[in-house]
């Protein structure tokens, strides 16, 4: 392994990569903010809604849950494309990694919402809040603290799913590592490197959930 | 002047069982009325009814004059307010639970806040200090900002009290407010609810302490399987308890 010459490639590709790691992280910031939102609704349906949302809503999260990413980014790159949403290659897989998101994040908020005792609400409402204060005031901060943690790993879940964005032609940080190594034949070092940047995103990600989880705890 | 509180013809199931089968209750301006009997006799249901925690099947409950929960639609039809008015009315009452139910991601005083800022509308500097008002009457103004979790058993129920009363409710209801507390705690809880009542709020209170039933009372309801078996003054009540229900409910209690 030459040295040297790794850091003048890494120095010639410097632009490309950081390209690549810009796509990264918006996929994934996008992804995970959209995937979130949807997913406390779908959370708040599972938790208070009638039969046949509840019903309809399962159908969607074990459907996705069952399904690979991968295969749901084929779908929406490929499928979606048939039936007239003409989607580009982004912002099909963003689309992909949004509804596997939220899937997965439904699932954490209704287990926290239901793990929130009855005489919460009953307490919220005695004095007279109503649905939507309760759940805002009441029920969702203490939701949000149970969910943390999980929430987080489901974000670096994210990260690395937003890998596979590369096989439709994205140019992430992966696509971008592989079109240098394919330039100089480097692909221990680029891999090697490739593989350290995702560690570090992962880990800010970790530290940074740590850091809020410590602020917001209760005694 | 009309009652505070008037309960009439009330009934409640749960699926087959009728837990509340014709309830008529009324409590004036002042009244401190417990409700005594054994579990299972419908005391908490009847509480919650009020606090329309509970949907009734039947009969109607008047809050200072004003039905609430439902509406006479066309008909003998009746139906249930939208979420809004029952909001309101809710707020009319004020609730204290066996379990107290503090919001534990807020201080105390951030509990009692809550609801005066979100019900009430109150600006934040005025429900502060309508609320540290409060937490000094039932003496936690030193543990204002603490969170339940600091707080021993006692003391979250009395900052609970002090959330509903903040409130400025009609009528204070009480759901067994120290069963939940170890023996050692009961007392301070007890003063705080005789110092109310002293003050001549109207309550409606659960309980299983007979002793201060008997002396905090203006009236004792003994309820049995769903009915008023028997009511009276505390003297009446636990001086010359008419049926026989009573005298054996009374003999198993300590008193």
């Amino acid at each position: 392994m030459n040295f040297s010459l790794f850091l003048a490639e890494l120095w010639n590709a410097r632009m490309s990569l950081i390209n690549g790691l810009g796509n990264t992280v918006l996929i994934s910031v996008v992804s995970v903010l959209l995937g979130s939102i949807l997913g406390v609704f779908i959370g708040l349906v599972m938790t208070y809604g009638g039969w046949f949302t509840r019903f309809s809503v399962r159908l969607y999260i074990d459907f996705l849950r069952g399904t690979p990413v991968f295969v749901l980014i084929l779908a929406c790159f490929y499928i979606l494309s048939v039936v007239g949403f003409d989607l580009s290659a982004f912002q099909a897989g963003v689309l992909a990694l949004t509804l596997f998101c939220s899937s997965h994040v439904g699932e954490i908020v209704r287990g926290a919402l239901i793990a929130i005792p009855k005489g919460q609400t009953e307490a919220a409402k005695s004095i007279g809040l109503t649905f939507g204060q309760t759940f805002i005031y009441v029920l969702l901060p203490q939701a949000l603290r149970q969910i943390l943690p999980t929430w987080v790993n489901t974000a670096t879940e994210i990260v690395k799913a937003s890998t596979l964005l590369s096989i439709i032609g994205v140019v992430e940080l992966l696509l971008a590592t592989q079109q240098v190594i394919s330039r100089t034949y480097l692909s221990l070092e680029f891999y090697f490197f490739a593989g350290f940047v995702y560690f570090l995103l992962n880990f800010v990600i970790e530290q940074a959930g740590r850091a809020v989880e410590r602020r917001i705890s209760v005694p | 002047m009309s009652p505070i509180l008037n309960i009439s013809g009330l009934h409640k199931s749960f699926g087959q069982v009728e837990v509340l089968k014709g309830i008529d209750l009324t409590l004036q301006q002042g009244d401190v009325v417990s409700l005594i009997g054994s579990s299972g006799s419908g005391k908490t249901t009847l509480l919650r009814c009020v606090n329309l925690l509970e949907d009734f099947e039947q009969g109607e409950i008047e809050l200072v004059g004003e039905t609430i929960g439902y509406r006479e639609s066309s008909g003998s039809q009746r139906r249930r307010l939208p979420e809004r008015e029952i909001a309101r009315q809710r707020a009319m009452t004020g609730m204290a639970f066996q379990q107290f139910n503090l919001f534990p991601h807020m201080t105390a005083v951030q509990n009692v806040m809550l609801g005066l800022i979100k019900t009430k509308r109150m600006a934040k500097d005025e429900a502060r200090s309508v609320a540290e008002k409060w937490l000094e009457r039932v003496g936690m103004e030193a543990r204002r900002d603490h969170f339940p979790g600091q707080l021993s058993g006692g003391q979250q129920q009395r900052v609970a009290i002090a959330r509903a009363i903040a409130m400025n409710p009609q009528i204070m209801l009480f759901d067994e407010v120290t069963s939940a507390l170890d023996p050692e705690l009961v007392a301070e809880v007890l003063a705080v609810v005789r110092d109310l009542a002293n003050d001549g709020m109207t309550m409606l209170l659960v309980t299983h302490e007979m002793r201060f039933a008997r002396d905090v009372s203006t009236k004792v309801v003994f309820m049995h399987q769903g009915r008023i078996h028997e009511e009276g003054t505390s003297e009446e009540m636990f001086g010359a308890p008419k049926t026989e229900r009573l005298q054996g409910f009374l003999a198993n209690s300590q008193i």
